[in-house]
């Protein structure tokens, strides 16, 4: 295994999070801000609590898996994409490097700056509403599961992506959809029979309904459910990625 | 002593068709200089691709310090150090950490004192902590062979590594890879500067068309296939040649005055008869030069016959 190439990636990638810190905590921090002035004060104001739980509370578990879907595939997906795109690329295809010290490189500061920006954004929370965690090492590890899952498969998008535009495309016309329809902000309980239904199709819901069980010990689906859904994921992700290193698509001639 | 790269029965052919290399076998010796030399579109750089991995063969194999570069990749790759032809450098990062980084990606620990040598040696040092996107071309030449240096190689790709830097810069370049070699580095470069491999090549190979057509020892080359000229100046005019000279290859130039005689480096043995015969016709000579062919002669009637 060649560790020094693992820390190599995953300190180049992680510098380029710190030079654009501002961008990468200041703007969560803020956005985390303004959600719980809209959504906690003005409108959570004249909201009842939601199974028991303070409606201004009861999102911050869908506020950090937002930022965490979005922040680990966006993270990902720009890491090898631009290689690609700006051609130093060549310096890792050549190096002794494996896929599998690759993954773990990309995949993993990707991962990790998701998970910080996720804290950052909890911590951020406590400063608006108070917060309970019934069970914390599910949270860290359904955090630690999420982020690894979205950033395997944002790495497949900026493997497979051919521009910036197809870059955008995932992230914004079909992750952001899920998420906000995926009950980071309700309940899917508060929905008719019809589109609780269509919303069971959803599996970011998943996602969502096991991390707020860690936090508040009740969910729309069972943890047992949201934890194997996870796992599926991550499983379909990691055999795309094997598939892309294996054929060698998008990355050899 | 085994080769220390070993190239057989390579071939590549594209997604699109196109055949880029054709059943080529070629060898590298260890701590030569090899210049590869091409037109635009022979297939140099598909063959550095190849064996440095960032191109998949078609057929054939590569061994690389006699290690396959397929089954065994990490210990080949570990051998060499490219320098690709485009100025691909991370815009960001400063000349310190990209350098580092390459060391690391190579699988070795840090080491600054090698890091600094090599900055030192490149005139880099003074800008180690310069953003890559502020350097001049020229300089950002110098980062990619510094992070090609970083893991200390044993076999060093340089893909047309003066193409647009300046002469000085050029000529600490052929310094500094002269210098690697005498350290046993092997170096095969690819070159549109013929005057570059003549310069530097111990050996020079020439493909064309995905095809090595050539590949020999430069000294051995510039005698097989260079060719000299000797020029008179006469005495006096001749309208015609003698008859007592048409044995030897001579060309009377316009108006008379200078005699060419055309030999290849095998024929100088002909000079000593040519001079003998001159003086029994009576042609007497106040002057004279001659000129030799130079490689870029020879490459441009390589590649022209075989076209």
């Amino acid at each position: 295994m060649n560790w020094y190439a693992v820390r190599a990636l995953y300190r180049f990638e992680m510098a380029r999070f710190w030079r654009t810190a501002l961008q990468s905590i200041v703007a969560p921090v803020i956005a985390t801000s303004l959600y719980f002035v809209v959504f906690g004060a003005a409108i959570g104001s004249r909201m009842t609590s939601v199974e028991g739980v303070p409606y201004g509370a009861f999102i911050v578990p869908g506020l950090m898996m937002l930022s965490l879907l979005t922040q680990s595939i966006a993270n990902a997906s720009f890491g090898i994409y631009f290689p690609r795109f700006a051609g130093t690329i060549y310096e890792i295809l050549s190096a002794p490097v494996s896929p599998l010290e690759i993954v773990l490189g990309y995949v993993g500061a990707a991962a990790s700056k998701a998970i910080l920006i996720a804290l950052i954004i909890l911590a951020t929370a406590t400063l608006f509403v108070p917060l309970r965690i019934e069970h914390p090492f599910v949270m860290v590890g359904f955090l630690v599961l999420t982020a690894v899952t979205f950033s395997l498969f944002g790495f497949l998008i900026g493997l497979w992506a051919d521009g910036f535009e197809r870059l955008q495309l995932v992230p914004l016309l079909v992750i952001t959809p899920l998420t906000f329809l995926g009950g980071s902000f309700y309940s899917i309980d508060m929905l008719p029979p019809v589109w609780r239904a269509l919303s069971l199709a959803n599996p970011v819901v998943y996602l969502i309904s096991g991390f707020r069980w860690a936090f508040f010990g009740h969910s729309d689906v069972s943890i047992g459910v949201s934890l194997a859904m996870a796992l599926a994921f991550l499983v379909l992700c990691l055999i795309g990625v094997t598939w892309i290193f294996r054929t060698g698509y998008r990355l050899k001639s | 002593m085994p080769p220390i790269i070993s190239i057989a029965s390579l071939s590549k052919v594209y997604a699109s068709g196109h055949n880029a290399l054709k059943n080529i076998s070629l060898d590298i010796d260890k701590g030569e200089i090899f210049a590869l030399l091409g037109p635009n579109g022979a297939g140099k750089t598909t063959l550095i691709s190849i064996v440095c991995g960032i191109v998949t063969a078609s057929a054939g194999s590569v061994r690389v310090d006699g290690h396959c570069i397929q089954k065994d990749y990490k210990a080949a790759r570990k051998a060499i150090g490219l320098v690709p032809q485009e100025l691909t450098t991370d815009a960001f990062e400063t000349v310190w950490a990209t350098t580092g980084f390459s060391r690391g990606l190579f699988g070795l620990p840090p080491d600054p004192a090698h890091i600094e040598r090599v900055l030192r040696d490149l005139s880099l040092w003074d800008k180690r902590d310069s953003r890559i996107m502020t350097l001049s071309g020229g300089m950002k030449r110098r980062v990619l062979i510094a992070k090609a240096l970083a893991h200390e190689p044993r076999i060093l790709f340089l893909d047309e590594p003066t193409a647009g830097v300046d002469v000085a810069l050029r000529q600490d370049m052929w310094r500094l890879v002269r210098k690697l070699r005498d350290g046993g580095v092997t170096i095969i470069l690819t070159t549109h500067y013929i005057d570059e491999a003549e310069e530097m090549a111990d050996r020079v190979g020439v493909i064309r068309n995905g095809e090595i057509i050539l590949v020999e020892d430069k000294a051995e080359l510039m005698r097989k296939l260079g060719r000299k000229q000797l020029t008179l100046q006469l005495d006096a005019p001749l309208a015609a040649l003698p008859p007592a000279l048409a044995g030897h290859s001579l060309a009377l130039a316009p108006g008379g005055r200078e005699l060419v005689y055309t030999y290849d480096t095998k024929g100088e043995a002909g000079l000593t008869g040519l001079l003998a015969d001159l003086g029994a016709a009576g042609i007497g000579f106040h002057d004279l030069h001659t000129s030799q062919s130079s490689l870029e002669d020879i490459f441009v009637d390589l590649v022209k016959e075989r076209a």
